[in-house]
């Protein structure tokens, strides 16, 4: 074990990978020269070359494309967006290629391909830089979602992703490339996708969170912990392919459910879970499912009002007395 | 630009865009304008292929079209007849482990490239025979073993893709060339221009083939685009370029061999701009009324099969016996098409979940 950054964490699993498998490469806006926008992918281009750690023109549409294409040729591309606010642009070739690519050539041609990079909240960069798209992803059977909460979960998710044959879209937390913790530097250390970590034991209320909601939930539930309210925390750490059975054992444990989440309310990934929630424990529950969501606004600037946009320890401490009727 | 092969029309001819001059072909009258001296380049059995090809083509659309009115297949149905000798000259310039992405109107090149007619035809009936097990339907035809890389169905989204494919096989050190078709309303798109981009701008061994149909649906090349000259657009990325008669069956063949052996032993990419025209509507469900009859019947005189035929008969190739054959063989390559298809099996109610995911958790 060591301690690290989530950057270095993210860092490590890319050298690792494209260290063991020469099939895998790495594409994106300044990920090479300039060492990337965010040094997530800082040293690669000096160990693994311009070959394989390849700086791309401001041409989302065209690389997440070319990328696709890359993988039905046997390559195992790691597309890197500057942000996933710019993944925008690439949808198409993600959802309609990508996603669509086994399904509708009758299994030929595998999609073997990591589209990863920020997302989420951002500091104070307004509206088009500052926002959670997850659930549009999620939406679309054909890709994987995943987003990791902790240094130790980047890194053995994203060499999971690397390693899974389909495409995989991973979203990494923009303000939370700093956290530190420990990471196994073990080379076979992965986390499977599709698996659940409960991130804090209790009784009394589940707390389904991710990404950045995951610390702010942990924080709400050593507040809570004084009032003596015992919170299970729960990180699905992929979005898709879900794991709902960790979470509805936990709601017939707890009998009560808050969701936590940075995005919109609307038809996002809260709702997904908080229906689950509802139509497999039903009998199970003594309040009805809380969801905690980012405003039903675009992110503004000010920094009062970015703060009032992002759910908070009080709103899901509010949230968790709620559902418990206190 | 300087040093590389290019070869455009003549600009004052094209670039009035006036519909009368935009409708013109490069090449006028009635012959096909490759080898009348009758010194072929290729031997007997190669051009006796090609039209066995073309012609196999054109009977099996219509077959489809047929297939269609009757119900038997569904969804849309794009049909490429016109356009033959585009999809078989520059496919047979190819070699077989080469790489084709192509667009939605794609049952022709599919055949060229070597699906069988068989395979093709369940796929329009949505048969598990089909060479996608019935899910990806006429727009989406795949053979992974010929590296047939579909038939995509977002206007201009196989040009990244195949941008991609050409990346990988520089990747991988082997020699494959990737060849994309596309109409030239994928031209519009951004994806055609970051392709183009990306592909000089890292050397990939990709030819980019724009079949100029002249209509993207029912917008007629004047109403939609500002420059007309689709191969001129490559100087703005360096790429080299050829404008091919697309009618020429013999023409799209030599084009596509001088940008196959740039892409093969330069690693360089190519755009080609086939002119052409589609005889039929953009889909079965389109009745056409956005052009004259006249025009049409304009370009049937310039007919592709008819005018290779003429081609290989003036020069003693062929004989009316030859083409009798030819009509029989693809006549009964045809209808057991349609047998094949009729007689597979529906997809098992399973496969509706099946091929989601290559690794399901």
């Amino acid at each position: 074990m060591a301690v690290m950054t989530m950057r270095d964490a993210l860092n490590l699993a890319l050298k690792e990978e494209l260290a063991r498998d020469p099939s895998v490469f790495l594409m994106g806006e300044e990920v090479a020269e300039y060492q990337g926008a965010y040094k997530v992918t800082r040293g690669l281009l000096e160990e693994f070359g311009p070959k394989r750690v390849i700086d791309t023109p401001i041409t989302e549409l065209g690389f997440a494309g070319l990328g696709v294409g890359a993988a039905m040729a046997g390559l195992r591309p790691i597309i890197e967006f500057m942000t996933f606010n710019f993944s925008i642009l690439a949808t198409d070739q993600i959802i309609n290629s990508a996603a669509k690519m086994l399904y509708m050539s009758g299994g030929q041609y595998k999609i073997p391909i990591v589209f990863r990079g920020p997302g989420g909240s951002a500091y104070q960069v307004s509206s088009q830089h500052s926002q959670a798209i997850e659930s549009w992803y999620a939406y679309f059977p054909g890709l994987k979602v995943v987003m990791p909460s902790t240094p130790a979960d980047a890194k053995g998710l994203l060499k999971s992703a690397i390693r899974d044959d389909d495409p995989v879209i991973f979203i990494e937390q923009e303000r939370m490339y700093g956290m530190k913790d420990e990471v196994p530097e073990d080379e076979d250390f992965i986390i499977p996708l599709g698996v659940a970590d409960v991130k804090r034991d209790g009784m009394d209320v589940t707390i389904v969170a991710r990404s950045l909601m995951v610390p702010t939930a942990l924080k709400a539930a050593e507040q809570l912990e004084k009032e003596g309210i015992s919170c299970e925390v729960i990180d699905p750490r992929t979005i898709r392919p879900l794991d709902i059975n960790t979470i509805v054992e936990s709601v017939r444990k707890t009998n009560r459910a808050v969701v936590a989440e940075e995005s919109h309310p609307f038809a996002s990934v809260g709702a997904e879970i908080s229906v689950q929630i509802t139509e497999q424990a039903f009998d199970y529950l003594d309040a009805p499912v809380k969801r905690v969501s980012g405003a039903d606004a675009p992110m503004p600037y000010a920094k009062n009002l970015e703060q009032l946009a992002i759910p908070d320890v009080a709103k899901i401490v509010a949230a968790v007395k709620e559902v418990a009727y206190l | 630009m300087g040093n590389q092969p290019r070869e455009q029309p003549d600009q004052s001819k094209r670039a009035s865009g006036s519909a009368a001059s935009v409708l013109d072909l490069p090449e006028s009258g009635n012959q096909a304008s490759t080898q009348r001296s009758g010194q072929f380049n290729e031997d007997r059995e190669t051009l006796v292929e090609l039209l066995r090809q073309m012609v196999l083509i054109r009977r099996f659309e219509e077959k489809c079209a047929e297939s269609y009115s009757l119900g038997k297949i569904g969804g849309f149905c794009h049909l490429y007849i016109g356009q033959e000798a585009v999809g078989v000259g520059a496919i047979s310039a190819l070699r077989e482990d080469d790489y084709v992405l192509t667009s939605y109107r794609e049952h022709g090149q599919a055949i060229a490239k070597g699906i069988s007619p068989d395979a093709v035809m369940a796929e329009l009936y949505g048969k598990a025979g089909g060479c996608s097990r019935g899910k990806g339907g006429s727009m989406h035809l795949f053979d992974n073993r010929i590296n047939f890389m579909g038939g995509h169905a977002i206007v201009g989204g196989q040009i990244p893709l195949a941008t991609g494919v050409a990346f990988a096989a520089k990747y991988q050190e082997t020699d494959r060339v990737t060849l994309c078709f596309f109409g030239e309303a994928a031209v519009n798109q951004g994806a055609f221009h970051e392709s183009l981009n990306m592909a000089q701008l890292w050397k990939l061994p990709c030819i980019y083939l724009c079949e100029n149909n002249m209509y993207g649906m029912g917008t007629s090349l004047e109403r939609a685009m500002s420059l007309q000259n689709v191969a001129q657009k490559s100087c703005a990325y360096e790429v080299a370029s050829e404008f091919v008669d697309g009618m020429d069956v013999l023409k799209m063949r030599q084009a596509t061999q001088r940008a196959v052996k740039r892409a093969r032993e330069e690693s360089l990419p190519t755009l080609l701009e086939a002119r052409t025209y589609r005889y039929m509507g953009h889909s079965m469900s389109d009745p056409g009324n956005y052009r004259t009859r006249a025009e049409i019947e304009k370009y049937q005189e310039r007919d592709p099969i008819k005018l290779f035929i003429s081609t290989l008969k003036t020069n003693g190739v062929i004989g009316d016996d030859d083409i009798a054959q030819i009509e029989a063989t693809v006549k009964e390559d045809v209808e057991r098409s349609v047998r094949f298809a009729e007689d597979s099996p529906l997809p098992d109610e399973k496969e509706l979940y099946t091929d989601i995911y290559a690794n399901p958790l």
